[in-house]
């Protein structure tokens, strides 16, 4: 009997759907940590008095809100990687805020979708971290040279199917062409000191452990690791290289939002983009995790600030998911991530 | 002579079959099927329509490699918990040596701690800069990782041993419920007619466990094919790497899901292996607990044996990481405690236990019904029911998305048509849908130990309760049910404990502000900040353990007690 009764509870409890649709509401599917999202959006409460709810998953959030169709309660997605983003366009997902002032005036025309369909809210670069004891400084100036026979058995990176090194070769087979690029991915391959593996700071470890000597790596990561007491060792074995400085700029990927096609709270929801596109909410967004603001007229502050400008490469970010494809494949091709 | 002996009929010829029953049962287990089958339906649907023919370019590049790895994996898996999981359920049950009793349980430990989280920490343990071989360099004078060698934890023999330290509490508590269960009687008759205990062990006890064992082993073959975060984390590209990989990275949903149809060959394999195993042996032991079971006494060199069997798996696959999982804590405690913390538990604990209740009830309403209808069709259910254990929880929930979504459009469609307001999205996106995930994914556990259970209950029981007027459910609940106490406690347990470590899924399918222990420990760990992980990664380990504890002593206590 009791069990019966606690049957018909969870029953009655779990039928009940948990994502409200009241007043003063914003809800978010993310494939952002919600920590990095909490300071700002508390502070947006408090502005605005409207809250938040946050989904954060790393997959199939896309799928959600396709199958979720009209009745989908997310009213903003907010991504890592550009080709995340993209492919919610390509499926028709998004709606596009072309005549938003606040917005067209924060986030540079180059950092936002064509149509206002997203906003790039920080940008990160993809860096070579090289060993300060094994490496002289300008050795290594582009990402050309990865593939150079002195870097022989002395390279280290994370899976080439990661969408930060997808990316990277996205915008190599944007500049060189399929098959160079292919070349130029195999070059590297050969200069690997071992098997693909880790994240980003297993990279900047390596280094440290005189596995290799030099590595790719986003710019934040080696920004945390100088914060955190476990980490700060290692990271301070290396140097900071910001590849095709003096060229064509170094490549860079963006976090970005978006407003759904679906949003039943779409005039809270461009609140928050406008809020989170504001000088304040850029630097505290920025800040959080070690990135550069989108917003112009926000400077990078502190550690940031000390590692340089950064000049990024203009190639358009539309260009670099448009490859995304094709970077899969030649990744398999040249068998990357293989012994 | 005890009638254990006597009443023990080994082989019978004739396949179970109870005659005049209704039809009621079989209904029943075919609509319970049709509904859990429909999430891994929607999924072959997918693979169907890929955005474009993704297989050539996946066979003539990374496919071959990704079948070799998935098997090599599997196998050696296999091996290390069918290795650990027989010696330390035999030597628990039959022999007597210092802590035995204290071993009974803590063998279940390592089951508490997923594997994604194992995996974590003795990478952080054994890499360059983790405490091993920093001691190592102090010791030997060596300053850079170029001067000696050092094995790679990031390696296809890392993640079996990772994997296997987790999941042979599979093949341990299926198989000391086994040994259990038989009577004593039988091997001390082997062993009156001159057999040693090893050769009674092969002899007697191992063919008349089998079956459980079948159980176990292919549950732990299916986790393995099921590991994403291990082998992510470890590099080793499988099938499921592979699967992530034309998902996420080609974009190609249907892709993904015919590589989840190959996967399901996996398990189609795997679960007729095991029927294969047990085919041609049925055999019914009547239990009897009134005959205590006798534990050998052995010299002390032995029962040291006895100590490292079972002290090893625990050390490394519980305690070493437990304790690392603790040092971090209290390390960076401050930072990452948080009112959330309580919330996230409960989440934890309300959404396992009630997935845990839902395939138990329909693991035996399943497994009751077959033993009813032993017919070609009720096996292709069977069958069909536990297809879930197969599919990757990330595409399972998709194919959960797919009929959940549906419905919930179409009723919707339906209120705005005829009532002119909206219903909204009612499954989707609440607990329900989570709930309804597990019990896809985890079904096959409930079901097939509650099955190989009912097999060795001789049909004279039935005949016997059905003769003096009983129906059959009346029968479940008078007969059966107090006879798999033991059976259907495990069982409960494991599918709990599973459901506490579920990620993938999870991730996907969760209402908005809601977080489990599982998915809080992975939004710190996927961003390389694993210290910040390591108290929820504990707090899950920690509530794993209490109804390990719990039901191992009910377990234990069911052979006093009947």
């Amino acid at each position: 009997m009791r069990l019966k009764l606690a049957a018909t509870a969870a029953i009655a409890l779990t039928a009940m759907p948990m994502a409200a649709f009241a007043d003063g509401e914003v809800n978010i599917y993310s494939y952002r940590q919600a920590y990095l999202l909490d300071p700002l959006l508390n502070a947006f409460e408090k502005e605005t008095g409207i809250e938040s709810n946050v989904v954060f998953a790393k997959q199939g959030l896309a799928e959600r809100l396709d199958r979720e169709g009209r009745n989908s309660p997310a009213d903003l997605v907010m991504t890592v990687d550009i080709s995340r983003i993209d492919e919610l366009v390509e499926r028709n997902l998004l709606q596009g805020i072309t005549d938003n002032e606040i917005l067209n005036k924060n986030i540079p025309e180059n950092l936002r979708h064509p149509d206002g369909q997203w906003f790039a809210l920080t940008t990160r670069g993809r860096l070579i971290y090289t060993s300060k004891d094994r490496v002289e400084e300008g050795a290594i100036t582009t990402y050309e040279d990865l593939a150079d026979e002195k870097w022989n058995n002395r390279i280290c990176t994370r899976s080439g199917k990661h969408p930060y090194n997808i990316a990277l070769i996205s915008s190599m087979i944007a500049h060189h062409g399929e098959a160079d690029t292919e070349k130029w991915l195999a070059g590297v391959k050969d200069n690997l000191a071992r098997k693909p593996q880790g994240g980003d700071r297993d990279q900047i470890k390596a280094i440290a452990a005189g596995v290799c000597d030099v590595a790719i790596g986003n710019s934040y990561y080696y920004g945390n690791m100088l914060q955190d007491d476990n980490e700060r060792e290692a990271a301070k074995t290396v140097n900071l290289v910001f590849p095709n400085a003096d060229g064509r700029g170094t490549h860079i990927n963006i976090s970005s939002i978006a407003l759904t096609k679906s949003a039943p709270n779409k005039d809270n929801a461009i609140k928050l983009m406008e809020f989170l596109s504001s000088a304040e909410a850029q630097r505290i967004y920025a800040e959080a995790n070690a990135e550069y603001p989108a917003n112009p007229n926000v400077k990078p502050v502190g550690m940031v600030a000390e590692w340089g400008e950064i000049n990024p490469d203009s190639l358009s970010l539309q260009k670099i998911a448009d490859n995304r494809n094709a970077a899969v494949k030649l990744v398999d091709r040249v068998d990357f991530d293989g012994e | 002579m005890s009638e254990a002996a006597t009443s023990a009929h080994i082989a019978l010829a004739q396949p179970l079959q109870i005659k005049r029953t209704s039809k009621r049962w079989l209904i029943a287990a075919a609509l319970i099927t049709a509904i859990v089958a429909l999430p891994v339906l929607a999924v072959i649907y997918l693979a169907f329509f890929p955005d474009e023919n993704i297989w050539p370019h996946l066979m003539s590049t990374t496919l071959p490699r990704y079948l070799l790895t998935t098997l090599k994996l599997m196998l050696g898996v296999g091996i290390l918990a069918l290795g650990i999981g027989l010696s330390s359920a035999w030597a628990v049950t039959m022999c007597e040596f210092p802590g035995r009793k204290y071993f009974e349980w803590a063998m279940l430990l390592p089951f508490a701690v997923p594997a994604y989280v194992i995996a974590y920490v003795y990478t952080s343990l054994l890499d360059y800069a983790g405490p091993v071989q920093t001691t190592l360099r102090a010791v030997f004078g060596w300053t850079s990782a170029a001067d000696y060698w050092f094995p790679e934890i990031r390696s296809l023999e890392g993640a079996i041993l990772m994997i296997g330290l987790v999941l042979y509490p599979y093949v341990y508590l299926l198989a000391r419920a086994a040994f259990l269960e038989q009577s004593p009687s039988l091997f001390a008759v082997s062993r009156s007619l001159g057999h040693s205990a090893i050769s009674t062990f092969f002899r007697v006890v191992l063919p008349i466990a089998r079956p459980a064992i079948a159980v176990g082993l292919s549950l732990v073959m299916m986790e393995t094919l099921n590991d994403f975060g291990t082998v992510d984390f470890f590099a080793v590209q499988t099938l499921t790497t592979g699967l992530f990989d034309t998902w996420m990275n080609l974009g190609n949903l249907g892709g993904a899901a015919q590589i989840a149809s190959v996967m399901l060959i996996f398990v189609l394999v795997l679960v007729t292996l095991e029927r294969y195993s047990r085919r041609r042996q049925q055999q019914f032991a009547a239990r009897d607990n009134r005959e205590p079971i006798r534990r050998f006494t052995m010299s002390f060199p032995r029962q040291m044996v006895c100590v490292a069997v079972c002290g090893i798996p625990v050390l490394l696959g519980f305690a070493i990481p437990g304790a690392t999982l603790a040092t971090y804590a209290i390390e960076y405690f401050s930072e990452s405690w948080n009112p959330d913390f309580i919330q996230n538990t409960l989440n934890s604990l309300f959404l396992s236990s009630a997935a845990a209740l839902t395939t138990l009830v329909i693991g035996v309403t399943l497994a009751y019904s077959r033993r009813l209808h032993n017919t070609r069709g009720m096996q292709v259910l069977m069958r069909l029911s536990s297809l879930g254990y197969a599919m990757p929880g990330a595409v399972l929930a998709v194919g959960v998305i797919v009929p959940l979504a549906g419905f919930d459009n179409w009723l919707d469609s339906l209120m705005r048509d005829y009532f002119g307001f909206s219903s909204g999205l009612l499954l989707s996106g609440s607990a329900f849908a989570l709930i309804f995930a597990y019990t896809v994914r985890f079904l096959a556990v409930s079901a097939g130990s509650v099955e190989s259970a009912l097999q060795k209950i001789t049909p004279s029981m039935d005949m016997a309760s059905r003769s003096l007027g009983h129906t059959p459910g009346k029968t479940l609940v008078k007969v059966h049910l107090p006879m798999l106490r033991g059976t259907l406690i495990t069982a409960a347990l494991v599918v709990f404990v599973d459901c506490m470590k579920e990620l993938p899924a999870t991730l996907i399918l969760r209402p908005f502000n809601f977080e489990t222990l599982a998915t809080y420990v992975y939004q710190f760990a996927s961003d390389e900040k694993l210290f910040h992980s390591a108290l929820p990664a504990l707090i899950i380990v920690v509530a794993g353990i209490i109804p390990i504890i719990l039901m191992s002593r009910s377990i234990s206590n069911s052979r006093a007690m009947n």
